[in-house]
Protein backbone atom coordinates (compact mmCIF):
# COMPACT_ATOMS: atom_id res chain seq x y z
CA UNK A 1 0.00 0.00 0.00
CA UNK A 2 1.45 3.12 -1.15
CA UNK A 3 1.82 6.45 1.36
CA UNK A 4 -1.30 7.96 -0.80
CA UNK A 5 -3.61 5.56 -0.26
CA UNK A 6 -2.47 5.02 3.06
CA UNK A 7 -3.40 8.51 3.78
CA UNK A 8 -6.65 7.71 1.69
CA UNK A 9 -8.09 5.41 4.10
CA UNK A 10 -7.21 7.32 6.84
CA UNK A 11 -9.48 10.20 5.41
CA UNK A 12 -11.96 7.67 4.61
CA UNK A 13 -12.76 6.12 7.62
CA UNK A 14 -12.74 9.58 9.64
CA UNK A 15 -15.72 10.74 7.07
CA UNK A 16 -17.19 7.49 7.66
CA UNK A 17 -16.85 8.16 11.74
CA UNK A 18 -18.31 11.44 11.59
CA UNK A 19 -21.52 9.90 9.65
CA UNK A 20 -21.58 7.10 12.15
CA UNK A 21 -21.41 10.09 14.86
CA UNK A 22 -23.81 11.79 12.61
CA UNK A 23 -26.34 9.08 12.34
CA UNK A 24 -26.47 8.09 15.71
CA UNK A 25 -27.09 11.46 16.92
CA UNK A 26 -30.10 11.28 14.63
CA UNK A 27 -31.44 8.06 15.89
CA UNK A 28 -31.13 8.94 19.52
CA UNK A 29 -33.09 12.03 18.58
CA UNK A 30 -36.01 10.15 16.77
CA UNK A 31 -35.83 7.46 19.73
CA UNK A 32 -36.16 10.19 22.55
CA UNK A 33 -39.63 11.08 20.46
CA UNK A 34 -43.18 9.16 22.14
CA UNK A 35 -43.72 5.61 19.76
CA UNK A 36 -46.93 7.73 17.71
CA UNK A 37 -44.53 10.73 17.10
CA UNK A 38 -42.54 11.79 14.32
CA UNK A 39 -40.35 15.04 14.53
CA UNK A 40 -40.38 16.34 10.72
CA UNK A 41 -36.56 18.04 11.33
CA UNK A 42 -35.71 14.82 12.81
CA UNK A 43 -36.86 12.68 9.78
CA UNK A 44 -35.33 15.21 7.02
CA UNK A 45 -32.06 15.59 9.22
CA UNK A 46 -32.31 11.55 8.82
CA UNK A 47 -32.88 11.71 5.17
CA UNK A 48 -30.18 13.77 4.85
CA UNK A 49 -27.77 11.36 6.97
CA UNK A 50 -28.35 9.03 4.75
CA UNK A 51 -27.45 10.73 1.45
CA UNK A 52 -24.15 12.10 3.07
CA UNK A 53 -23.49 8.29 3.73
CA UNK A 54 -24.16 7.47 0.17
CA UNK A 55 -22.64 10.45 -1.39
CA UNK A 56 -19.64 10.13 0.70
CA UNK A 57 -19.41 6.29 0.29
CA UNK A 58 -19.68 7.31 -3.77
CA UNK A 59 -16.65 10.12 -2.99
CA UNK A 60 -14.46 7.55 -0.75
CA UNK A 61 -14.59 4.59 -3.38
CA UNK A 62 -13.51 6.84 -5.82
CA UNK A 63 -10.76 7.77 -4.41
CA UNK A 64 -9.32 4.72 -3.59
CA UNK A 65 -10.08 3.70 -6.92
CA UNK A 66 -7.99 6.49 -9.04
CA UNK A 67 -7.57 9.41 -11.04
CA UNK A 68 -10.36 7.29 -13.26
CA UNK A 69 -12.69 7.27 -11.10
CA UNK A 70 -12.73 10.50 -9.95
CA UNK A 71 -12.50 12.21 -13.45
CA UNK A 72 -15.54 9.26 -14.26
CA UNK A 73 -17.48 10.86 -10.54
CA UNK A 74 -17.33 14.23 -11.43
CA UNK A 75 -18.16 14.40 -15.52
CA UNK A 76 -21.70 12.47 -14.02
CA UNK A 77 -21.99 15.05 -11.43
CA UNK A 78 -21.60 17.62 -13.77
CA UNK A 79 -24.21 15.69 -16.32
CA UNK A 80 -26.75 15.63 -13.75
CA UNK A 81 -26.33 19.25 -12.67
CA UNK A 82 -25.86 20.82 -16.14
CA UNK A 83 -29.28 18.63 -16.67
CA UNK A 84 -30.64 20.33 -13.52
CA UNK A 85 -29.57 23.59 -14.42
CA UNK A 86 -30.94 23.26 -18.62
CA UNK A 87 -34.40 22.46 -17.75
CA UNK A 88 -35.06 25.61 -15.65
CA UNK A 89 -33.33 27.84 -18.51
CA UNK A 90 -34.57 29.66 -21.60
CA UNK A 91 -34.51 27.70 -25.07
CA UNK A 92 -36.50 26.97 -27.99
CA UNK A 93 -36.54 24.22 -30.88
CA UNK A 94 -33.85 26.36 -32.50
CA UNK A 95 -31.03 25.53 -29.55
CA UNK A 96 -31.52 21.94 -29.91
CA UNK A 97 -28.49 21.19 -31.76
CA UNK A 98 -26.54 23.41 -29.49
CA UNK A 99 -27.88 22.05 -26.35
CA UNK A 100 -26.84 18.33 -28.14
CA UNK A 101 -23.80 19.90 -28.84
CA UNK A 102 -23.35 20.75 -24.58
CA UNK A 103 -24.36 17.55 -23.62
CA UNK A 104 -22.25 15.49 -25.60
CA UNK A 105 -19.44 17.05 -27.25
CA UNK A 106 -18.77 19.87 -24.47
CA UNK A 107 -19.22 17.83 -21.76
CA UNK A 108 -17.23 14.63 -22.66
CA UNK A 109 -14.69 16.41 -24.07
CA UNK A 110 -13.71 19.18 -21.17
CA UNK A 111 -13.91 15.52 -18.99
CA UNK A 112 -11.65 14.19 -21.56
CA UNK A 113 -8.88 17.21 -21.74
CA UNK A 114 -9.14 17.10 -17.86
CA UNK A 115 -8.34 13.28 -18.00
CA UNK A 116 -5.20 13.81 -20.21
CA UNK A 117 -3.89 16.99 -18.16
CA UNK A 118 -4.31 19.58 -21.09
CA UNK A 119 -4.62 22.58 -19.27
CA UNK A 120 -4.64 24.88 -21.84
CA UNK A 121 -7.11 23.56 -23.71
CA UNK A 122 -9.55 22.52 -20.45
CA UNK A 123 -9.55 26.22 -19.28
CA UNK A 124 -10.72 27.29 -22.78
CA UNK A 125 -13.27 24.87 -24.60
CA UNK A 126 -15.76 26.11 -22.33
CA UNK A 127 -15.16 29.80 -22.12
CA UNK A 128 -13.46 30.36 -25.87
CA UNK A 129 -14.95 27.69 -28.04
CA UNK A 130 -18.26 26.95 -26.50
CA UNK A 131 -18.91 30.36 -25.82
CA UNK A 132 -18.37 31.23 -29.84
CA UNK A 133 -19.64 28.14 -31.28
CA UNK A 134 -23.08 26.92 -29.80
CA UNK A 135 -24.73 30.83 -30.30
CA UNK A 136 -23.49 30.10 -33.66
CA UNK A 137 -25.53 26.68 -33.99
CA UNK A 138 -28.42 28.74 -32.88
CA UNK A 139 -28.58 31.13 -34.97
CA UNK A 140 -28.23 28.53 -38.17
CA UNK A 141 -30.92 26.75 -36.36
CA UNK A 142 -33.02 29.93 -36.80
CA UNK A 143 -32.87 32.11 -34.16
CA UNK A 144 -35.52 33.49 -33.37
CA UNK A 145 -37.30 35.24 -29.70
CA UNK A 146 -34.69 36.41 -26.70
CA UNK A 147 -32.05 35.06 -28.41
CA UNK A 148 -29.27 36.81 -26.00
CA UNK A 149 -31.25 35.13 -22.92
CA UNK A 150 -31.08 31.85 -24.51
CA UNK A 151 -27.21 31.68 -25.23
CA UNK A 152 -26.32 33.39 -22.46
CA UNK A 153 -28.26 31.15 -20.29
CA UNK A 154 -26.97 28.18 -22.03
CA UNK A 155 -23.13 29.33 -21.66
CA UNK A 156 -23.68 30.13 -18.16
CA UNK A 157 -24.89 26.66 -17.30
CA UNK A 158 -21.65 25.74 -18.96
CA UNK A 159 -19.37 27.52 -17.12
CA UNK A 160 -21.41 26.68 -13.31
CA UNK A 161 -21.54 22.89 -14.07
CA UNK A 162 -19.18 21.79 -16.61
CA UNK A 163 -16.21 24.39 -16.49
CA UNK A 164 -15.84 25.24 -12.67
CA UNK A 165 -16.90 21.68 -11.76
CA UNK A 166 -14.13 19.81 -13.65
CA UNK A 167 -11.52 21.83 -11.66
CA UNK A 168 -12.17 19.69 -9.14
CA UNK A 169 -10.71 16.51 -10.90
CA UNK A 170 -8.16 19.24 -13.01
CA UNK A 171 -6.25 19.42 -9.06
CA UNK A 172 -5.05 15.55 -9.98
CA UNK A 173 -2.84 16.94 -12.66
CA UNK A 174 -1.06 19.87 -10.98
CA UNK A 175 2.63 19.14 -10.34
CA UNK A 176 3.86 20.48 -7.23
CA UNK A 177 7.38 19.75 -5.40
CA UNK A 178 7.87 16.99 -3.35
CA UNK A 179 3.97 16.15 -3.22
CA UNK A 180 4.18 13.90 -5.93
CA UNK A 181 1.26 11.59 -7.13
CA UNK A 182 -0.78 12.65 -4.31
CA UNK A 183 -2.39 15.49 -5.40
CA UNK A 184 -5.60 13.33 -5.06
CA UNK A 185 -5.53 14.60 -1.37
CA UNK A 186 -6.11 17.95 -2.58
CA UNK A 187 -9.44 17.07 -3.77
CA UNK A 188 -10.36 15.44 -0.29
CA UNK A 189 -9.12 18.41 1.33
CA UNK A 190 -11.45 21.11 -0.97
CA UNK A 191 -14.45 18.87 -0.95
CA UNK A 192 -14.56 18.17 3.16
CA UNK A 193 -13.36 21.74 4.05
CA UNK A 194 -16.13 23.46 1.96
CA UNK A 195 -19.10 20.87 2.97
CA UNK A 196 -17.89 21.05 6.44
CA UNK A 197 -17.72 24.71 6.57
CA UNK A 198 -20.86 24.88 5.01
CA UNK A 199 -22.51 22.48 7.47
CA UNK A 200 -21.12 24.64 10.49
CA UNK A 201 -22.67 27.87 8.65
CA UNK A 202 -25.83 25.95 8.99
CA UNK A 203 -26.10 25.10 12.03
CA UNK A 204 -24.34 28.53 13.96
CA UNK A 205 -26.95 29.95 11.73
CA UNK A 206 -29.57 28.43 13.00
CA UNK A 207 -28.75 28.66 16.96
CA UNK A 208 -27.05 32.14 16.91
CA UNK A 209 -27.31 33.79 13.28
CA UNK A 210 -29.24 37.10 13.73
CA UNK A 211 -28.07 39.19 11.12
CA UNK A 212 -29.35 38.15 7.59
CA UNK A 213 -26.62 38.91 4.65
CA UNK A 214 -29.43 38.51 1.93
CA UNK A 215 -32.92 38.46 3.51
CA UNK A 216 -34.66 37.90 0.77
CA UNK A 217 -32.95 34.72 -1.14
CA UNK A 218 -31.23 32.96 1.55
CA UNK A 219 -31.76 32.58 5.18
CA UNK A 220 -27.63 32.88 5.93
CA UNK A 221 -26.67 35.03 8.03
CA UNK A 222 -23.22 36.79 9.05
CA UNK A 223 -22.65 34.94 12.40
CA UNK A 224 -23.21 31.68 10.77
CA UNK A 225 -20.76 32.43 7.91
CA UNK A 226 -18.11 33.82 10.38
CA UNK A 227 -18.67 30.04 12.65
CA UNK A 228 -18.73 28.70 9.38
CA UNK A 229 -15.10 30.20 7.87
CA UNK A 230 -13.44 29.47 11.58
CA UNK A 231 -14.80 25.79 11.41
CA UNK A 232 -13.36 25.96 7.70
CA UNK A 233 -10.40 27.10 8.49
CA UNK A 234 -9.43 24.78 11.72
CA UNK A 235 -10.60 21.73 9.47
CA UNK A 236 -8.24 22.86 6.68
CA UNK A 237 -5.25 23.17 9.25
CA UNK A 238 -6.02 19.97 10.90
CA UNK A 239 -5.97 18.74 7.89
CA UNK A 240 -2.93 20.23 6.40
CA UNK A 241 -1.31 16.71 7.22
CA UNK A 242 -2.86 15.53 3.07
CA UNK A 243 -1.79 18.89 1.46
CA UNK A 244 1.44 20.39 0.85
CA UNK A 245 0.40 23.50 2.83
CA UNK A 246 1.61 23.95 6.15
CA UNK A 247 -1.10 24.10 8.96
CA UNK A 248 -0.97 28.01 8.89
CA UNK A 249 -1.23 28.15 5.22
CA UNK A 250 -3.93 25.61 5.40
CA UNK A 251 -5.89 27.92 7.03
CA UNK A 252 -5.21 31.27 5.10
CA UNK A 253 -6.28 28.69 2.01
CA UNK A 254 -9.60 27.55 3.10
CA UNK A 255 -10.82 30.91 4.12
CA UNK A 256 -11.23 32.18 1.07
CA UNK A 257 -11.91 29.10 -0.94
CA UNK A 258 -14.91 28.57 1.97
CA UNK A 259 -16.23 32.30 1.82
CA UNK A 260 -16.50 32.11 -2.09
CA UNK A 261 -18.21 28.71 -1.71
CA UNK A 262 -20.91 30.80 0.07
CA UNK A 263 -20.79 33.12 -2.41
CA UNK A 264 -21.69 30.42 -4.57
CA UNK A 265 -25.01 29.70 -2.77
CA UNK A 266 -26.43 32.65 -2.88
CA UNK A 267 -25.74 33.05 -6.54
CA UNK A 268 -27.84 29.91 -7.59
CA UNK A 269 -29.92 30.97 -4.54
CA UNK A 270 -30.89 33.93 -6.47
CA UNK A 271 -32.01 31.89 -9.17
CA UNK A 272 -33.59 29.60 -7.63
CA UNK A 273 -36.46 32.48 -6.49
CA UNK A 274 -36.21 34.41 -9.62
CA UNK A 275 -37.32 30.62 -11.15
CA UNK A 276 -39.67 30.27 -8.42
CA UNK A 277 -38.24 26.80 -7.45
CA UNK A 278 -37.17 25.48 -4.03
CA UNK A 279 -34.61 23.04 -4.98
CA UNK A 280 -32.98 22.16 -8.33
CA UNK A 281 -33.81 18.44 -8.66
CA UNK A 282 -34.81 15.22 -6.53
CA UNK A 283 -32.37 13.00 -7.03
CA UNK A 284 -30.90 13.61 -3.78
CA UNK A 285 -33.52 12.78 -1.02
CA UNK A 286 -33.81 15.39 1.64
CA UNK A 287 -30.92 17.37 0.04
CA UNK A 288 -32.55 18.10 -3.33
CA UNK A 289 -30.63 18.18 -6.38
CA UNK A 290 -26.51 18.03 -7.50
CA UNK A 291 -26.85 21.81 -8.13
CA UNK A 292 -28.07 22.57 -4.26
CA UNK A 293 -25.44 19.67 -2.78
CA UNK A 294 -22.46 21.31 -5.05
CA UNK A 295 -23.02 24.48 -5.45
CA UNK A 296 -20.00 26.02 -2.92
CA UNK A 297 -18.06 23.11 -4.65
CA UNK A 298 -18.62 24.68 -8.19
CA UNK A 299 -17.42 28.53 -6.74
CA UNK A 300 -14.48 27.13 -4.79
CA UNK A 301 -12.65 25.25 -7.04
CA UNK A 302 -11.47 27.69 -9.59
CA UNK A 303 -10.82 30.03 -7.03
CA UNK A 304 -8.58 26.87 -4.80
CA UNK A 305 -7.04 25.51 -8.12
CA UNK A 306 -5.74 28.87 -9.46
CA UNK A 307 -4.53 29.83 -6.09
CA UNK A 308 -2.50 26.22 -5.55
CA UNK A 309 -1.39 26.98 -8.72
CA UNK A 310 0.10 30.24 -8.67
CA UNK A 311 1.62 29.73 -5.06
CA UNK A 312 2.20 26.21 -5.62
CA UNK A 313 3.47 24.87 -8.95
CA UNK A 314 6.92 25.24 -10.56
CA UNK B 1 -36.64 -16.26 -27.22
CA UNK B 2 -38.48 -12.93 -28.60
CA UNK B 3 -40.64 -12.86 -25.61
CA UNK B 4 -37.00 -12.60 -23.29
CA UNK B 5 -35.27 -10.40 -25.83
CA UNK B 6 -38.63 -8.06 -25.60
CA UNK B 7 -38.53 -7.60 -21.90
CA UNK B 8 -34.17 -7.44 -21.76
CA UNK B 9 -34.88 -4.05 -24.48
CA UNK B 10 -37.55 -2.74 -22.21
CA UNK B 11 -35.72 -3.05 -19.47
CA UNK B 12 -32.88 -1.30 -21.36
CA UNK B 13 -35.34 1.22 -22.60
CA UNK B 14 -36.19 2.56 -19.33
CA UNK B 15 -32.99 2.73 -17.91
CA UNK B 16 -31.79 5.05 -20.87
CA UNK B 17 -35.33 6.82 -20.34
CA UNK B 18 -34.31 7.38 -16.72
CA UNK B 19 -30.40 8.38 -17.58
CA UNK B 20 -31.74 10.79 -20.03
CA UNK B 21 -34.45 12.26 -18.10
CA UNK B 22 -34.11 11.69 -14.60
CA UNK B 23 -37.85 10.68 -15.01
CA UNK B 24 -40.01 11.42 -11.95
CA UNK B 25 -43.69 10.21 -11.36
CA UNK B 26 -46.00 12.49 -9.54
CA UNK B 27 -48.88 10.38 -8.48
CA UNK B 28 -50.88 13.22 -7.79
CA UNK B 29 -54.68 11.65 -7.60
CA UNK B 30 -54.10 7.95 -7.53
CA UNK B 31 -51.87 5.40 -6.01
CA UNK B 32 -49.02 3.30 -8.14
CA UNK B 33 -51.61 0.29 -7.29
CA UNK B 34 -52.73 -2.57 -9.82
CA UNK B 35 -55.83 -1.59 -11.20
CA UNK B 36 -57.37 -1.33 -14.30
CA UNK B 37 -57.10 1.75 -15.55
CA UNK B 38 -56.97 3.90 -19.16
CA UNK B 39 -54.26 6.68 -19.11
CA UNK B 40 -54.98 9.02 -21.17
CA UNK B 41 -52.13 11.94 -21.93
CA UNK B 42 -50.44 14.54 -24.21
CA UNK B 43 -48.42 13.71 -26.78
CA UNK B 44 -45.80 16.07 -27.80
CA UNK B 45 -43.01 13.42 -29.24
CA UNK B 46 -42.08 10.04 -29.84
CA UNK B 47 -40.65 10.03 -26.08
CA UNK B 48 -44.11 10.44 -24.59
CA UNK B 49 -44.94 6.59 -24.61
CA UNK B 50 -41.62 5.40 -23.49
CA UNK B 51 -41.77 7.65 -20.56
CA UNK B 52 -45.09 6.84 -19.35
CA UNK B 53 -43.80 3.01 -19.43
CA UNK B 54 -41.10 3.89 -17.47
CA UNK B 55 -42.71 5.51 -14.99
CA UNK B 56 -44.82 2.65 -14.04
CA UNK B 57 -43.91 0.12 -12.31
CA UNK B 58 -42.52 -3.27 -13.34
CA UNK B 59 -45.69 -5.06 -12.34
CA UNK B 60 -48.09 -2.25 -13.85
CA UNK B 61 -46.44 -2.60 -16.32
CA UNK B 62 -46.53 -5.53 -17.59
CA UNK B 63 -50.67 -4.88 -17.37
CA UNK B 64 -50.74 -1.79 -19.50
CA UNK B 65 -50.64 -1.74 -23.41
CA UNK B 66 -50.74 1.58 -25.31
CA UNK B 67 -53.01 2.53 -28.21
CA UNK B 68 -50.55 3.22 -31.35
CA UNK B 69 -51.13 3.95 -34.36
CA UNK B 70 -50.03 1.13 -36.98
CA UNK B 71 -49.59 3.40 -39.65
CA UNK B 72 -46.37 4.73 -37.37
CA UNK B 73 -45.31 1.21 -35.95
CA UNK B 74 -45.31 -1.13 -38.51
CA UNK B 75 -43.24 0.72 -41.12
CA UNK B 76 -40.31 -1.53 -40.41
CA UNK B 77 -39.12 -4.58 -38.22
CA UNK B 78 -37.59 -2.58 -35.63
CA UNK B 79 -40.50 -0.40 -34.99
CA UNK B 80 -43.16 -3.45 -35.34
CA UNK B 81 -40.95 -5.56 -32.63
CA UNK B 82 -40.81 -2.42 -30.29
CA UNK B 83 -44.50 -2.11 -31.07
CA UNK B 84 -45.77 -5.11 -30.60
CA UNK B 85 -43.38 -7.23 -28.32
CA UNK B 86 -41.81 -4.66 -26.23
CA UNK B 87 -44.83 -1.93 -25.72
CA UNK B 88 -47.65 -4.90 -26.86
CA UNK B 89 -49.55 -1.50 -28.43
CA UNK B 90 -53.12 -2.26 -29.54
CA UNK B 91 -52.50 -1.10 -32.93
CA UNK B 92 -54.86 1.40 -34.77
CA UNK B 93 -54.80 2.23 -38.22
CA UNK B 94 -55.84 6.06 -38.58
CA UNK B 95 -56.38 5.68 -42.62
CA UNK B 96 -59.83 4.48 -42.73
CA UNK B 97 -59.35 2.74 -45.88
CA UNK B 98 -57.04 0.39 -44.02
CA UNK B 99 -58.84 -0.48 -41.14
CA UNK B 100 -60.08 -4.19 -40.60
CA UNK B 101 -62.01 -3.56 -37.85
CA UNK B 102 -63.71 -0.66 -35.74
CA UNK B 103 -60.69 1.14 -33.59
CA UNK B 104 -62.65 0.85 -30.40
CA UNK B 105 -63.70 -2.52 -30.97
CA UNK B 106 -60.17 -3.41 -30.85
CA UNK B 107 -59.53 -1.27 -27.78
CA UNK B 108 -62.59 -2.44 -25.68
CA UNK B 109 -61.62 -5.85 -26.34
CA UNK B 110 -58.11 -5.63 -25.18
CA UNK B 111 -59.83 -3.61 -21.67
CA UNK B 112 -61.86 -7.02 -21.21
CA UNK B 113 -58.84 -9.06 -21.22
CA UNK B 114 -58.08 -6.73 -18.72
CA UNK B 115 -55.76 -4.69 -19.34
CA UNK B 116 -55.01 -1.04 -18.82
CA UNK B 117 -54.38 0.95 -21.51
CA UNK B 118 -52.32 4.41 -22.58
CA UNK B 119 -54.44 6.84 -24.81
CA UNK B 120 -53.14 9.90 -27.00
CA UNK B 121 -56.45 11.71 -26.81
CA UNK B 122 -55.19 14.47 -29.35
CA UNK B 123 -54.99 11.65 -32.06
CA UNK B 124 -51.44 13.12 -33.11
CA UNK B 125 -48.53 14.80 -32.31
CA UNK B 126 -49.01 18.17 -30.74
CA UNK B 127 -47.02 20.49 -33.02
CA UNK B 128 -48.95 23.66 -32.21
CA UNK B 129 -48.43 26.10 -29.79
CA UNK B 130 -51.01 25.35 -27.67
CA UNK B 131 -50.43 23.20 -24.47
CA UNK B 132 -53.02 20.31 -26.41
CA UNK B 133 -55.23 20.12 -29.16
CA UNK B 134 -58.72 19.88 -29.13
CA UNK B 135 -59.57 15.75 -27.84
CA UNK B 136 -60.99 13.12 -30.50
CA UNK B 137 -64.17 11.27 -30.18
CA UNK B 138 -62.34 8.21 -29.72
CA UNK B 139 -62.09 8.48 -25.71
CA UNK B 140 -65.50 9.48 -25.34
CA UNK B 141 -66.31 6.27 -27.18
CA UNK B 142 -64.22 4.16 -25.14
CA UNK B 143 -65.11 5.61 -21.35
CA UNK B 144 -69.10 5.32 -22.85
CA UNK B 145 -68.32 1.59 -23.75
CA UNK B 146 -66.79 0.77 -20.07
CA UNK B 147 -67.95 3.49 -17.91
CA UNK B 148 -66.65 1.53 -14.70
CA UNK B 149 -62.74 1.77 -15.50
CA UNK B 150 -60.73 4.55 -14.71
CA UNK B 151 -59.37 8.09 -16.49
CA UNK B 152 -56.52 8.88 -15.07
CA UNK B 153 -54.93 12.20 -16.74
CA UNK B 154 -51.19 11.61 -17.37
CA UNK B 155 -49.46 15.10 -17.92
CA UNK B 156 -45.62 14.62 -19.52
CA UNK B 157 -43.55 17.70 -18.44
CA UNK B 158 -41.26 19.07 -20.37
CA UNK B 159 -40.85 16.37 -23.26
CA UNK B 160 -41.30 18.86 -26.08
CA UNK B 161 -37.79 20.59 -25.07
CA UNK B 162 -35.88 17.20 -24.62
CA UNK B 163 -37.43 16.09 -27.83
CA UNK B 164 -38.56 18.24 -30.12
CA UNK B 165 -40.45 16.73 -32.71
CA UNK B 166 -38.50 16.26 -35.81
CA UNK B 167 -35.36 15.77 -33.90
CA UNK B 168 -33.89 12.37 -33.78
CA UNK B 169 -31.13 12.74 -30.42
CA UNK B 170 -32.81 13.60 -27.09
CA UNK B 171 -31.22 16.93 -24.88
CA UNK B 172 -30.80 15.08 -21.31
CA UNK B 173 -33.07 17.54 -19.17
CA UNK B 174 -35.58 16.47 -15.64
CA UNK B 175 -38.73 15.39 -16.67
CA UNK B 176 -41.66 14.75 -14.64
CA UNK B 177 -45.31 12.36 -15.32
CA UNK B 178 -47.98 13.38 -13.44
CA UNK B 179 -50.99 11.53 -12.69
CA UNK B 180 -54.37 13.09 -11.93
CA UNK B 181 -57.08 12.02 -10.30
CA UNK B 182 -59.65 9.29 -12.01
CA UNK B 183 -62.69 10.87 -14.33
CA UNK B 184 -65.53 8.54 -15.32
CA UNK B 185 -68.08 9.34 -18.15
CA UNK B 186 -71.29 10.93 -16.61
CA UNK B 187 -74.99 9.11 -17.03
CA UNK B 188 -76.54 11.57 -19.93
CA UNK B 189 -73.19 13.47 -20.55
CA UNK B 190 -72.59 14.66 -24.13
CA UNK B 191 -69.61 14.07 -26.34
CA UNK B 192 -68.36 17.57 -25.87
CA UNK B 193 -69.20 18.12 -22.50
CA UNK B 194 -67.00 15.19 -21.57
CA UNK B 195 -64.31 15.71 -23.83
CA UNK B 196 -63.82 19.40 -22.55
CA UNK B 197 -64.01 17.90 -19.16
CA UNK B 198 -61.12 15.39 -19.19
CA UNK B 199 -59.34 17.96 -20.91
CA UNK B 200 -59.73 20.61 -19.02
CA UNK B 201 -58.98 18.23 -16.12
CA UNK B 202 -55.61 17.44 -17.66
CA UNK B 203 -54.47 21.09 -18.69
CA UNK B 204 -55.01 21.59 -14.47
CA UNK B 205 -51.96 19.52 -13.56
CA UNK B 206 -49.73 21.56 -15.73
CA UNK B 207 -46.91 22.81 -13.13
CA UNK B 208 -47.06 26.53 -12.39
CA UNK B 209 -43.09 27.41 -11.58
CA UNK B 210 -43.89 27.89 -8.42
CA UNK B 211 -45.18 24.84 -6.91
CA UNK B 212 -42.43 22.49 -8.70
Amino acid sequence: MTETSNDMLLVGLAVLGLLFLASIGGEVLRARLAADETHPTVETYLTRVQSWWFMAGCAVFALLTGPWAIVLLFAFCSFAALREFLTLTTKTKADHWALVAAFYVILPGQYALVWFNQTGLATTLIPVYAFLFLPILSALRGAGKAFLERISETQWALMICVFCASHVPLLIGLEIEGYGERSLLLIAWLVLIVQLGDLMEYFAGRRIGKRKIASEISPKTLEGIACGTLFAMAAGALLSWITPFNPLQAAIMAAPVFLVGVGGNLVLASIKTDRGIRNWGHLIPGQGGFVDQLDSVFFAAPLFYHMTRFFWTT
Amino acid sequence: MRAFLAVVTGQILAIFCRFITAVRADWRGIEPVRRQRIYYANHTSNADLPLIWTVLPPLMRRETRPVAAADYWLKNKLRAFAGGEVFRAVLIDRRKEHQDADPIDKIVAALDEGASIIIFPEGGRNRSEDPLMPFKAGLYNIAKARPGVDLVPTWIDNIASIMPSGEIIPVPLACTVIFGAPLHVEENEDKDGFLNRTSAALLELIPTRDDT
